[in-house]
């Protein structure tokens, strides 16, 4: 239990996907004008992890890992080592996952679904996905209750710092910034002053 | 007085459209409205007739700095002569000498740098000069070490003036709180001369007495888990005075206090941010209290359970509070979103300062993130005002 809300808290705020590893970028810059549509990209992105990475997880262990296939097909398969088909595996996975959320939001949510725009299949292509399953493959989670909680940590950790930068962006829309740096320039800059603020929470182990 | 006004007077037209020095009128405006009450009246958008403006305000909150600037520097002398030793045989004018020696540099630096950034973006952007910076450039001393050197406080202010505050179009605009920008800046940039047990303590000239340690209480907790060390074991008296090494402006809590009355009789801070800062600190330390025995480093079981109240009379939460939190311009700006940021304040500073093993103090990085997730809650808060209003008005026309 320790070891789960270790993971969690970790991902959310320590290994943030945005302050800690520039992840997820793209996205993160062009969909943050209104908190609401940073708000439903954001609960896309928890849900896409929160899905990709426990399934990626299911992938690396029974099929891509060396000796994988051995678990179920019998000890022949114990030499084959399929690892280096995680990246193309891992991206299938993300894709045809992605392409079931964009009909969900289409269906439950049209109003969201055109704000969303093109953002929403390229979540598909957004880095901090991809990042995650090949996260979970590096730290080789044990279980996939800990893949879960990571996927689950690190898309709120996504959602956290979208949310938190449409809503400066709000804000500062009445501020005289100098015209070279409006638009996408101040909120570079927004960006790493928002990562020294994260600073707070490097070091801290639970 | 009417010497002042017929220079300015006399000077005036070379300030004007045609005139010779027309770029450098906000630097005249700056100055004319720095010492005489402006001639014109506010001509555009809702305005709101009352004796306070901005000036006054920013004056206000100087004063209210100014009992904890004084003690800083006091303090500045009493600990350097302290651990040399000779304490005994100085006068109250020799510390007060001693420490405007090493205080006074480093606010000429701040001002005189932060103001010439100031001036030159109010020149070239053609927007009047703002006090804005008057206040920032006399809390930046304050919460520095007393030994950092004078270029590294140069540098900070220029990085938290241009990036902190002027790329958002200046004064009232910015996100985080300029003068913890500043810190920030040269807490990240320097580490070895803004924390550790060398840096509090002026003690560059002359050799100090035996066992001595400059570590801050927060210092001495981090590393042993009590307060006091060897040297020196604080009493609660000592924490609440403030004859204790630390930043220079943060180690008296009675002054800081007559800062804080100040400000909330003037109605210039927010007393929901301050009383919530309070209350979150108290109740994460209590729960620090509670969660102690069950810690597996000693360290950690004797830092937890110190009383959960000295958490606000230890380092700078008292400081933290009364001075950066209140910030109108970073802080929330809902009467319920303050509550919500003094709260988080609270919690999350003492939650870093004692969790966090990177960071001997969390109060800085606390404001800070509280700055950056501000709109957020005023957002939120807005939001459920709206959604609350209309459920009335559609239950009125039911």
């Amino acid at each position: 239990m320790q070891e789960l809300l270790n993971i969690f808290v970790k991902s959310i705020f320590v290994e943030n996907m945005i302050f800690a590893y520039f992840l997820g970028m793209c996205s993160y810059l062009a969909v943050s004008k209104t908190v609401k549509t940073a708000v439903g990209l954001g609960a896309a992105v928890i849900f896409v992890l929160g899905v990709t990475v426990p399934v990626n997880w299911l992938l690396e262990n029974y099929v891509l890992q060396q000796g994988a296939l051995a678990k179920w097909l019998g000890p022949t398969f114990a030499e084959v080592d399929l690892s280096f088909l995680s990246f193309i595996m891992f991206i299938a996975v993300i894709a045809s996952i992605v392409q079931l959320v964009e009909m969900v939001v289409e269906k439950f949510a049209p109003a969201l679904y055109s704000a969303l725009g093109i953002f929403l299949p390229l979540i598909a292509v957004n880095c901090s996905i991809l990042g995650g399953a090949l996260f979970m493959q590096e730290r080789a989670y044990g279980t996939i209750t800990e893949a879960t909680v990571y996927g689950l940590g690190s898309g709120i950790g996504w959602f956290l710092a979208i949310v938190a930068i449409a809503a400066i962006r709000e804000k500062i829309k009445y501020s005289n910034v100098p015209a070279p740096l409006r638009g996408l320039g101040i909120t570079f800059i927004l960006t790493g002053l928002m990562g020294i603020a994260f600073m707070s929470f490097m070091g801290i182990k639970l | 007085m009417k010497a002042a006004r017929k220079l300015l007077d006399s000077i005036r037209p070379h300030f004007e459209k045609g005139g010779k020095l027309e770029k450098f009128y906000p630097a005249y405006d700056a100055f004319e409205t720095f010492a005489f009450v402006p001639g014109h009246t506010t001509h555009a958008g809702a305005h709101i007739r009352d004796g306070i403006d901005l000036k006054r305000t920013m004056v206000t909150v100087i004063f209210a700095m100014v009992p904890a600037l004084l003690f800083g520097i006091w303090n500045v002398g009493f600990q350097h002569f302290t651990a040399l030793g000779t304490i005994d045989t100085k006068e109250f004018l020799d510390l007060m000498l001693f420490g405007s020696w090493k205080v006074l540099p480093m606010v000429v630096v701040s001002y005189g740098v932060g103001l010439t950034v100031e001036f030159i973006f109010g020149i070239i952007k053609k927007h009047s000069i703002n006090e804005g910076y008057l206040v920032s450039g006399m809390l930046i001393p304050l919460i520095m070490p007393v030994d950092i050197p004078l270029w590294m406080v140069a540098v900070s202010v220029v990085f938290a003036v241009v990036i902190g505050k002027e790329v958002f179009g200046g004064t009232g605009m910015n996100i985080l709180n300029p003068a913890l920008t500043a810190r920030a800046f040269a807490f990240f940039a320097y580490p070895s001369w803004m924390s550790g047990d060398k840096v509090w303590v002026n003690t560059a000239d002359g050799a100090v007495v035996d066992g001595y340690s400059g570590a801050t209480i927060l210092g001495n907790l981090a590393t042993t888990g009590t307060t006091g060390s060897a040297y020196a074991d604080w009493s609660v008296a000592e924490m609440v005075i403030g004859t204790i090494p630390g930043s220079i402006g943060e180690t008296s809590k009675i002054a800081i206090l007559i800062g804080a009355a100040i400000l909330l009789v003037t109605g210039i801070a927010s007393w929901r941010i301050m009383l919530a800062s309070a209350v979150g600190a108290l109740t994460m330390g209590f729960i620090f209290n509670l969660a102690a025995p069950h810690m597996i480093t000693e360290v950690q079981r004797n830092f937890m359970a110190i009383p959960y109240w000295q958490h606000l009379i230890i380092g700078s939460w008292m400081f933290a509070t009364v001075f950066m939190a209140t910030d109108p311009v970073s802080a929330a700006q809902t009467p319920t979103g303050k509550l919500w940021y003094g709260f988080l304040i609270g919690f999350l500073g003492i939650m870093i300062r004692v969790f966090n093993p990177a960071y001997p103090e969390g109060m800085m990085l606390a404001i800070l993130l509280m700055n950056v997730f501000a709109p957020t809650i005023d957002h939120y808060v807005v939001e459920s005002n709206v959604k609350r209003r209309l459920k009335r008005v559609k239950a009125v026309a039911q």
